[in-house]
């Protein structure tokens, strides 16, 4: 291991890069001071603020629904773009499919927030119009992951299970389903955790009075900053740990390299 | 006969339903912005009628949204600028993200999946969290900044104010994006044969050569997959400008966002949002064909 002194060194400071900003929000949020300025002593007492702030929680209840329903939606729409692409090679869905993951956010968003206003009206933004908005560049994220399961296969079992005379319903559910199961609930994982920190999307397709958490984080830390904002990022961001974990161990191969 | 019609009915059911929601969800909306870029906005905001209602008004079809944008410098200028932000990002994300890709390659097999896992792990925090952490660190009370600034009022010197400012928008940009340049260049690296190495090592190469002639011009792919994945986003970025610069470092995202929410002037932010469409498809081809050329040279 010659040589690889400046290897570590730069390595490291690409770890602390990545890791020290989290530390301090976390510390923060733990911190005896409004201000995060210096280590004044430990108190709970921004948890309990965050849990007696009534607008906090009601975007936690919003941000939960969106993000349980999306998750939902998409990952049965996902699965089947993700069969139909790996089956049929189709030419236009996969089009479809990958472009609202690989495009800038602000572009499906405004392009929906047009949509919504000129087709059903002003006031129909709302909870319905996020939840369609994040089903639609959650179903991407779903079918790429699917599809690399089902790309690993053996097809021949397929054609087993057809030829012992199984119609295609029996085939997908006794089948295949099982075999891509796996995939289909990181796939859901990760659309629950697409959607739970969704803020670009959400911001332009919402309505009137309807909040979630990351909107809610935006409008304190352009008002007003206090290590409330720390507390739930923490609790934010030990609940996308526990997903991304879950999901992990799930697919392994799935979280690698896909960006 | 009866299978061939089984699998026909099986085929629709199963690409329909999620062709038919992201042509109504993905496609439709792409196109109505396509025709809103051509049209005049409404009286209290949104779009003009088509037909016109009474004589004199403005409806129909204009290109007079393309014309302010190409007959205005200023506009023209914010997407130059972004194009810069998108361009400098994208270096000091690969310079930062090249040695620890390197590292993660040549490590034990049994260490990279861990390593590999220390830099996904920060995606588990919220973007705006990940943007916050930065506004508290170069903050002016920051821990960080607090004592530099002492020493500087000592030698009679202006504080050092770091945070709405370029350098601070710079900072976020790579700090979000950085893991988008780490997995594909490790995802390159790791399928370097050693061996190359070995090879040019006996035949004199120094270290500085062997990377420079061997595993750099072999990690090119991985260099410009991991560019469009970092570049892309940074382009139509509006958030980390918002919190973290100041108003003279607005990007693209930020008047697409002003012309929607704010003077609601919609076939304005259309006409953007299709130059940053195209914009990203420049970039998307230009990577995917240096992405080539890489590949056809190695």
């Amino acid at each position: 291991m010659r040589r690889t002194w400046w290897l570590w060194g730069a390595s490291l400071a690409t770890y602390a890069f990545l890791y020290v900003p989290l530390t301090i929000v976390v510390l923060f949020s733990f911190n005896d001071s409004k201000l995060n300025a210096e280590w004044v002593g430990f108190t709970g007492n921004w948890y309990r603020t965050l849990f007696g702030d009534e607008a906090m929680l009601g975007a936690a209840r919003n941000s939960l629904f969106i993000a349980v329903t999306a998750s939902v939606a998409a990952t049965v729409l996902g699965t089947m773009a993700g069969i139909a692409m790996h089956r049929y090679r189709p030419r236009l869905l996969p089009f479809m499919v990958l472009t609202p993951v690989a495009m800038p956010e602000i572009l499906l968003g405004v392009s929906l927030l047009v949509f919504f206003i000129s087709v059903f009206g002003e006031q129909s933004l709302s909870l319905g119009t996020v939840i369609v908005a994040h089903v639609t560049f959650c179903i991407g994220f779903v079918a790429i992951i699917v599809r690399a399961r089902l790309a690993g296969m053996d097809e021949s079992i397929f054609e087993a299970a057809r030829d012992l005379g199984a119609t295609p319903w029996q085939t997908f559910r006794l089948v295949t389903l099982p075999l891509i199961m796996p995939g289909v609930i990181a796939g859901a994982l990760m659309s629950f955790t697409l959607s739970i920190d969704d803020f670009v999307i959400t911001f332009f397709t919402t309505g009137a009075g309807v909040s979630t958490l990351p909107l809610q984080i935006y409008t304190m830390i352009k008002v007003a900053v206090t290590p409330e904002v720390n507390a739930v990022s923490t609790l934010l961001m030990a609940l996308t740990l526990t997903m991304i974990v879950i999901a992990s161990r799930l697919a392994p191969d799935a979280l690698r390299g896909q960006g | 006969m009866i299978r061939l019609r089984a699998e026909s009915i099986t085929r629709s059911l199963v690409t329909g339903p999620p062709f038919l929601f992201l042509f109504v969800f993905f496609a439709l909306p792409s196109l109505i912005m396509v025709v809103a870029s051509f049209r005049y906005p409404g009286e209290f905001g949104g779009l003009a009628p088509l037909a016109a209602t009474r004589p004199g008004e403005d409806a129909g079809l204009t290109a007079e949204n393309y014309g302010v944008f190409f007959g205005d410098w200023v506009y023209f200028q914010i997407l130059i600028k972004s194009f810069g932000v998108a361009l400098l990002t994208t270096l000091v994300c690969l310079v930062m993200a090249y040695p620890l890709a390197l590292l993660i390659a040549r490590s034990p097999k049994r260490h990279r999946d861990f390593m590999i896992l220390l830099v996904v792990l920060p995606f588990a925090s919220n973007f705006l969290v990940r943007v916050y952490a930065w506004m508290i660190i170069l903050g002016d009370q920051s821990i960080f900044l607090r004592p530099v600034n002492t020493v500087l009022a000592y030698l009679g010197v202006e504080p050092l104010s770091l945070l709405f400012s370029g350098f601070a928008v710079i900072v976020g940009m790579v700090y979000v994006h950085l893991p988008f340049m780490i997995l594909p260049l490790y995802t390159n690296l790791e399928k370097h044969d050693p061996v190359l190495l070995d090879a040019a090592q006996d035949l004199g190469a120094n270290a500085w050569s062997r990377f420079w002639r061997v595993t750099f011009p072999l990690s090119l792919p991985g260099v410009f997959s991991g560019a469009a994945l970092v570049f892309i986003p940074v382009l139509g970025m509006f958030a980390i400008p918002e919190i973290l610069g100041g108003k003279d470092d607005w990007m693209v995202g930020n008047m697409i966002k002003e012309a929607f929410l704010g003077t609601r002037d919609w076939p304005f932010g259309s006409m953007l949002s299709i130059m940053l469409t195209l914009a990203v498809l420049a970039v998307a081809a230009a990577a995917a064909w240096l992405a080539r050329q890489g590949t056809a040279r190695a």
